[in-house]
This record gives structure tokens, sequence and C-alpha cells, in this order.
């Protein structure tokens, strides 16, 4: 089957079996490699994207079933958010350099770069291998974002700053989930340590621990994670 | 993965019909369960019929006043749902005690429900299991059992039903609507699980082809919560959890329905302590007393012992929490 997505912001279209995921499409088809596959069981987050602006597991999606989908990855959520296109989560929390686009799937699909037909995927498989080191060519997926020129997307910077890591492995799922779980808290959305469900939340510390829990760091890096969440976040945060 | 057939029907008539045709096919939905068990050979379906797509995603008022949430409403948007988060507390946190954000923002309300437990044994295609292959034998008895069943359970299954979601529903009433080859149909959530008797493969009463396609809410339920208790804080399966719902007026039980989840092969409508509860004094001895008449038929094994006095413990703790608030709003 041909499942046509938007990833990253480059149109592109894929020619799958039913038993792909989006996780596989992504990384082997395409050549987008920050999704990490982890555990493949839906259990340690390394493999979240943001699909058609919710966070979700890429590895526990079909492919086939995500036809049409908007797709933003962990390499991709800079150029999109200065494109001022996609989703991100529900528009453009953070007020991109491109403010004043419209958001959602419709501008989305409007702003992204066209990318070759079925089969186009077979040139991401040319990518060397580890993330950020695939062809370089601008607008090209699996570029990843070492060629991204700043700014970085907020989220992704205040990783920077506050030292979100250290092997990284978990990092781009890290980012992909705090940029998603930032625009549901921002929706009002209550969580499991939210005294009354029934009323607004504010983001404190134990919410954002909550919030992410879906992604495992076995670095161990969640304090610096949760700092730079509660940047991110910018005053939301009462610790 | 072994190889299947995926289809993507344009509506609920045609969905049925084409799991019905084909005796080894599955409903796709949200695929958080589903997708994990193709890929641990759990599952093996020559035809998935995705239904994620149906237009089955709408939270409705009914005119009778009940909520219809239709079958592809995500974990997620339930729970943010401001009706449910409003007459349906013990609902939206038992949604929110479940799983991770990534997770609930896939799952929907029918996967949901037709989650698959999640004993170590049915998910290793290795070791035997009655559920997973009826007749084989079951592993978990004899061997690493602490989060399985303590009641209802038989000897040919211990495994516990890992839903959260489910049993808010039991308490709640729910009505688990389902549409088949033959027409629509109506069952009360708890009656819609079974107990694993002598066929522990079956896990609800659905036929093969039925599909639900909503579940409706009658009433409301402003006084009533949601505790778990797991081996961490956060993304885990309930060891015990409690659902409860408590109307108190002079000191006395006007209206109580309590479920369990954690500790039985489905969530577990705790109607023996209804009954000592309903009309009597709202005190911690009455919930205690009815927490142990219970889980008076309690068996639990020599790894799970543990979650009869937990489970007592925490029915007391959830309905004396519930009567204080309702005594500091009088």
């Amino acid at each position: 089957m041909v499942v046509r997505w938007v990833v990253d912001g480059v149109r592109c279209e894929v020619e799958v079996e039913p038993r792909v995921t989006v996780l596989d499409a992504l990384r082997e088809r395409l050549g987008v490699r920050s999704p990490k596959k982890g555990c493949d069981h839906g259990q340690c987050g390394a493999c979240t994207v943001l699909l058609d602006g919710r966070r979700v597991l890429s590895c526990l999606a079909l492919a086939v079933a995500q036809d049409g989908a908007e797709i933003v990855t962990a390499e991709g959520l800079g150029a999109v958010w200065r494109a001022g296109t996609g989703e991100l989560g529900g528009g453009d929390p953070f007020g991109s350099p491109a403010a004043g686009s419209t958001a959602g799937r419709d501008s989305g699909e409007a702003g992204a770069r066209d990318r070759g037909g079925p089969g186009s995927g077979e040139t991401g498989r040319s990518g060397s291998g580890a993330a950020g080191t695939g062809p370089s060519e601008p607008g090209e997926l699996g570029t990843g974002s070492e060629q991204d020129p700043e700014p970085l997307h907020p989220v992704a910077q205040a990783f920077l700053d506050h030292d979100g890591f250290q092997c990284g492995y978990c990092t781009p799922g890290q980012v992909c989930s705090a940029v998603g779980m930032l625009d549901e808290a921002r929706r009002g959305w209550p969580s499991h340590v939210t005294a009354d469900v029934a009323a607004e939340p504010e983001l404190t510390d134990a919410e954002i621990r909550e919030r992410m829990s879906g992604n495992l760091c076995r670095c161990g890096a969640y304090p610096n994670i949760l700092a730079a969440i509660r940047q991110a976040a910018g005053g939301e945060v009462q610790r | 993965m072994i190889p299947f057939d995926y289809e993507r029907p344009a509506d609920v008539a045609s969905a049925v019909a084409a799991v019905r045709r084909n005796p080894n096919a599955m409903f796709l939905a949200g695929g958080t369960n589903l997708v994990d068990h193709l890929k641990l050979g759990v599952a093996g379906p020559e035809l998935l019929v995705d239904v994620s797509g149906l237009p089955l995603d709408e939270v409705a008022e009914q005119p009778d006043g009940r909520l219809r949430v239709g079958a592809a409403v995500r974990n997620s948007d339930l729970a943010a749902h401001p009706l449910v988060r409003r007459r349906f507390p013990v609902l939206a946190e038992a949604l929110l005690a479940g799983a991770s954000g990534q997770l609930r923002n896939a799952a929907t309300t029918g996967g949901n429900l037709l989650q698959r437990t999640r004993c170590p044994y049915f998910q290793d295609i290795s070791t035997p299991c009655n559920k997973r292959s009826p007749g084989a034998g079951c592993s978990a008895i004899g061997g690493h059992h602490r989060d399985m069943a303590v009641l209802g359970s038989s000897e040919h299954c211990v495994a516990a039903h890992p839903s959260d979601m489910a049993v808010a529903m039991s308490a709640l009433d729910a009505v688990v609507r389902i549409q088949g080859m033959e027409g629509e149909r109506s069952v009360e959530l708890p009656e819609f699980h079974r107990l694993p008797g002598d066929e522990p493969h079956r896990d609800t009463v659905l036929q093969h082809g039925e599909l639900i396609t909503a579940v409706d809410l009658p009433g409301s339920a402003p006084r009533s919560t949601y505790r778990k208790v797991r081996d961490r804080a956060s993304f885990a399966f309930a060891l015990v959890s409690v659902a409860a719902v408590l109307e108190v007026e002079d000191g006395a039980v006007r209206e109580v329905r309590l479920a369990l989840g954690g500790v039985a092969h489905k969530p577990w409508r705790a109607t023996r302590a209804e009954e000592v509860l309903r009309g009597g004094p709202a005190e911690e001895s009455a919930f205690r007393a009815a927490a142990e008449e219970e889980l008076a038929d309690a068996r639990p094994l020599a790894g799970n012992a543990f979650k009869v006095p937990l489970a007592r413990k925490l029915i007391t703790g959830v309905l004396r929490d519930l009567a204080d608030q309702a005594g500091e709003e009088r």
C-alpha cells in the first residue's frame, strides 16, 4: 500500500506492507532516524513523534493506518516550527519566527515541500546510518538537526541549556513528548497528579514528572530534563 | 510478525461484515495492545479491519441525559472532556492513572475494554497458557504470579484484567453498545467481561465480528474517585485499584457503587460490599466490614496474598475519604 505523509514538513509517499510500523517506515524507508527504536513495545517512549499534532508512540502505530498524517520528528521540529507550518501540538505555541502563518494540517500540507513519488524512500536508505549524518541536501528527509540553522525549537534549545541528557538516545523522544505534553497542558488537560480533575491544572514539577512518565531515561537525566521542560514552559511552572 | 491483510471499511456495517467473513480477522483501533501482540506472536490475524477512522469518535449527551462515548474516542480526549471531568471524576481519574500520555493519545474506548491481560506467560509464546492456547496449561499458578487475580480465578487461569478505565465504568453502571451482523445489542459493563472458568481464552461476551460502537454513561457521579496502587508512581499496571461512588445522607450511605481492579479476570464489581453498606452508617468500621465481606472468598496464591489486605485497606480508605469530603461540604 502507498501511504502519503508530510514528514517534518516534507511531502512524501512510501510503499509499505501492512505489518510495517510508522517507526520502521520512518527509519528504514525514509531515512528519518531521530525516532529511536528503544524497546519497540510501547514501554520506553524513545520512538515518540508528533502525529497530527499529538505525541504518540511510532512503534505501536501501523504505517498503513496513518495514511494522510502529518508527522513531526525531533529532527524536523525546528524547521517546522521556524516555517510556522504544521501542528507542533495544536498550532504554534511558541510564537515561531514565521508567526502569522496559519497552523493546522491544511497549512502543513501547503507549506510542505514536495519530495519524490512512491519509492522515494529509497534515497533515505543511502543515509550513512547514525542520526543527523544522512544526505545533506536541504529539504531532504533524514538530514538531521546538525544542518539546521538556528534557532532550534525552544524545547530542544532548553534541553541543550539544561544538559537534559547524557547518552542522548532517549532525547528525540523526550523532546517530541515534551512538545506534545506542553500543548496538552496548555489545553487544560488534567493528569494523574491533578488534585481536582474538574479544575484547570497548574504545570507544577509534579505535573511535569507525571506527564513525562512515558519517556524513560536510563542515564537518569531526569532532574535536567525537568529543568529543561520547566524553562520551555516559561513562567507557567510552579516549583 | 506474520503477514496479514489490511482493510479500512467505510462504515460500521462493512467493518462488522469484514470480520465476520473471516474467522481469523480482527478489528484494529488504536493498536497500542494489538500491534504489540502482533510483534510478540500472541496474535496472528489473517486480516486487520481498521475501525479507527469510523465516525465513532464523539462524546455526546443523549436526550435522556446519558453521556454516549464513541468507541473510537481516544483515552486522553475522554479524560480531558469537561463533562466527564465534572460528572464522572472517577472515570477521568481512572483513565489518567492508566498507561502514559503517548499511549492515551492513541488508545480508544473500545480498545481499552478489549485489551488483554499483561500476564507475562500470556505474552510469552514459549510458555504454556490456557488463555493463549486453550488446554495448554497455566504457567502462572506454579510460577511468578505476584500480579495475578485473587478473586474469581479458576484452576485454568489466574490472569488479572489490566484496564483502569473499565473498573471505573463498572462502578458507573456503564452500558456497552455492540453492533453485530444481526443488529445492535447492549451489555452492562459489569457483565461484559467474563471470569475465566474453563474458557479463559474468552475475555468478554462478544461474539466474533461484533464491534463495540459506544459506551453509555448513565446519570452522574460527582462524588466518586479512583485510587490505584502500583509498583511505581506512574506508568504501571495496578496491583489493586478501587473505583468508588458514594453518596452520604445524614451520616448514612444513600448510594454506593464499588469496583476493584487488578484482583480478578474482569473489573470486579463489589456487589457484596455494596449490599452491606447501603443504608448503613457511613463510618470507617462499616467500610472495613464491607471490604472484608467482599474479600471473604478471595483465594490468593502464595505470591500475591498481599493483595487481600491491600484491597481491604484501599476500599476502606477510599470510602472514608469520600465520606469525609461529603462531611466537609455539608
